[in-house]
């Protein structure tokens, strides 16, 4: 597996989307800003670096538009740049199209299959009295037949999301995964210079568009983590300054809640699956252990108990913790019951392992390794306990999985600068994402699918 | 990849098939289906945003002031992974020891750091041993523990943001910082 971050192909199409993408952002950011009426936020940039080589060729055309003026987004454009994105896909050019059929159309397959395209995605969009009639259809070319299709009712609030729905629909049809385009990521960016910095935390679809800074602060933010419900994160402040706090905040109300904030280390919070416990890291008893807090009531069950370091808390289910410590000498990942007890060694590749973080099926560990050459992300599987490095940076670092298992995000550096990267559980796929503003960005976390 | 397109693939045809057959009839209108989308997308681009505003101490020390006439060297230097005492620091640590347990009004906050190497919660964890390191030493010749204070910023504030080994070994460190007044 060899795996360059820095690897820049060339993708024409893929520019051209970028393009499309570029003056469509532009727009939403205007209206951003109008409505909301708050500081300018930076776009996220995402490039491929790596796709699987045989990408599948897909015709995406245009959809029609039955209003006057122009269509309110590009859907087309918008999903070819998702499907171009996973690295599974390679969306045909827009040149390159044989014809224009749009929703409702009968495609004509003999010539869409000497275009080269193994499918066809069509649609249109016309103005109903609640907003827009966006509907689509998915046909495979080989096959001759359709094999989806549907319509949905819009808004220009929901457009885009509507059009990563479509994204996630083709993905699943035709890989048979779920698609994880209508799903959101949650980061810290971090601009400006010793002794004057500014602390975000932001939240971006997957696509990189729409972000927006959910807290900022002239003090560091730290862990992020996702609530099950996609609505409520919980992340580490220090905006008292002389000490951190664990919160938990409601994204859409702004409401947040100090959740913990005992003497010495209030860190690493990860979300139980069921959205009731938060397990954290505190050292108020002396050493740093691992603890669970129930959010409703506020009781505080100890899990750990030793000298050494024990944090970085995530769960595989409801009854099992995994988490990082140095009692064997340097940090490694154990496994606990949330309820306390003996605790069991996963890791014994390398001499660093942390920060774990798991899969939506609770079937693969990814974490931070270094075994000499650096920090980089590998994950084990559970069941067989194969060990394997993802990633070939030198400071690779805060893995998050997509929603679908597929990917995993995770904070790497280029050219001095804080950037993220993702790359797929078997390593074909490759991405870096970066803030068009010059900021650091880390601490990448992919959302749950949205309940 | 390919395997599992091409399985992927087969699979789906068959399995496909009848819905297939049926969307086809009506010639890809296709089926209206409700996908919750405005109940859930209602909230995509809702994000309420909070801002939280430095307030800045700055403060000038009066040179007669227990904090004016403290030991001068005050940023202790750790070696990589480590929270152990460099030998060549005893001294510097030895001196604040003697002078807060004379000046007992005196209390310091020992902020603990680290590089940027290793996670971030691990380096929290770092930096509060390095801290912890200087408070024992402190309480050893005779500080009383009321007098100190420890905290880890991890590698969230370094002082230099280089990326190599002379940057890093700036940043490892723990800051002595003397709070100064006497009064509460």
């Amino acid at each position: 597996m060899n795996v360059n971050l820095l690897d820049s192909t060339d993708d024409r199409p893929f520019m051209a989307h970028r393009l499309v993408r570029a003056v469509i952002c532009g727009v939403c950011l205007a209206i951003g800003l109008l409505l909301l009426n708050r500081p300018a936020s930076a776009l996220i940039e995402i490039e491929i670096t790596r796709g699987v080589d045989n990408a599948i060729p897909i015709a995406i055309v245009p959809f029609g538009w039955s209003g006057s003026g122009e269509p309110p987004a590009d859907i087309a454009a918008i999903v070819g740049a998702d499907l171009q994105r996973s690295g599974n896909f390679a969306p045909l050019n827009r040149a390159d199209l044989v014809a224009n059929p749009v929703s409702g159309d009968i495609p004509l397959y003999s010539n869409w299959r000497l275009s080269g395209a193994d499918f066809l995605l069509i649609g249109g969009m016309r103005r109903s009295p609640d907003g827009y009639v966006m509907e689509f259809q998915l046909f495979d070319i080989l096959q001759q037949e359709l094999m989806t299709g549907f319509s949905f009712q819009v808004t220009d609030q929901t457009i885009r999301s509507a059009a990563h729905q479509i994204s996630d629909e083709v993905y699943e049809e035709i890989l048979g995964i779920s698609g994880a385009f209508n799903t959101q990521i949650a980061f810290v960016s971090v601009e400006g210079r010793v002794g004057d910095r500014t602390y975000r935390l932001q939240l971006a679809d997957a696509d990189g568009q729409n972000s927006q800074a959910m807290l900022t602060s002239p003090y560091p933010i730290l862990s992020p983590a996702w609530a099950p419900d996609g609505v409520r994160i919980a992340y580490v402040s220090f905006e008292s300054r002389l000490s951190s706090a664990i919160y938990i905040q409601d994204r859409e109300r702004g409401r947040r809640e100090k959740v913990l904030a005992r003497e010495g280390i209030n860190g690493a919070p990860g979300f139980s699956p069921d959205g009731q416990r938060l397990a954290v890291a505190l050292s108020f008893e002396g050493s740093l252990d691992i603890y669970v807090l129930d959010i409703e009531s506020g009781k505080l069950t100890r899990v750990t108990d030793t000298r050494a370091i024990d944090t970085e808390p995530v769960w595989i289910d409801n009854d099992t913790l995994v988490f990082t410590s140095d009692r064997s000498g340097g940090p490694q990942l154990y496994e606990v019951s949330p309820n306390g007890g003996r605790a069991t060694r996963l890791t014994f590749e390398g001499s660093y392992n942390a920060d774990p973080t798991v899969s939506p099926d609770g079937s693969t560990i990814a974490f931070v390794h270094n075994s000499g050459s650096g920090f980089q992300i590998a994950a084990i599987d559970r069941a067989s306990g194969l060990f394997q490095t993802l990633t070939q940076g030198t400071i690779d670092e805060s893995p998050s999985f997509s929603p679908n298992g597929q990917m995993i995000l995770y904070a790497t550096e280029q050219d001095g600068r804080g950037t993220l990267g993702a790359v797929s559980l078997d390593g074909s796929v490759v991405q870096s994402l970066s803030l068009d503003d010059g900021s650091n960005v880390r601490e990448p976390a992919w959302s749950p699918y949205a309940r | 990849m390919k395997q599992s397109y091409s399985l992927g693939s087969l699979w789906r045809f068959s399995a496909l098939g009848l819905l297939v057959a049926g969307l086809s009839a009506c010639s890809g209108s296709g089926d209206t289906r409700d996908s919750g989308l405005t109940d859930q997308v209602a909230r995509n681009p809702s994000v309420t945003p909070v801002t939280i505003d430095g307030a800045q101490d700055g403060t000038a020390v009066d040179p007669g002031s227990i904090e004016g006439r403290a030991p001068v060297d005050r940023v202790i230097y750790f070696d990589y992974d480590e929270a152990e005492l460099r030998p060549e620091y005893l001294d510097i640590v030895a001196q604040h020891g003697r002078y807060l347990a004379q000046n007992t009004a005196g209390r310091v906050r020992l902020e603990g750091h680290t590089d940027e190497r290793g996670t971030r919660e691990y380096n929290i964890a770092l930096g509060e041993r390095r801290a912890k390191t200087i408070a024992r030493m402190l309480q050893l010749q005779g500080v009383s523990s009321a007098q100190v204070r420890t905290v880890s910023y991890g590698e969230e504030l370094p002082v230099d943001e280089g990326h190599n080994n002379a940057a890093w070994a700036k940043n490892r460190r723990v800051n002595i910082i003397y709070e100064g007044a006497l009064q509460n």
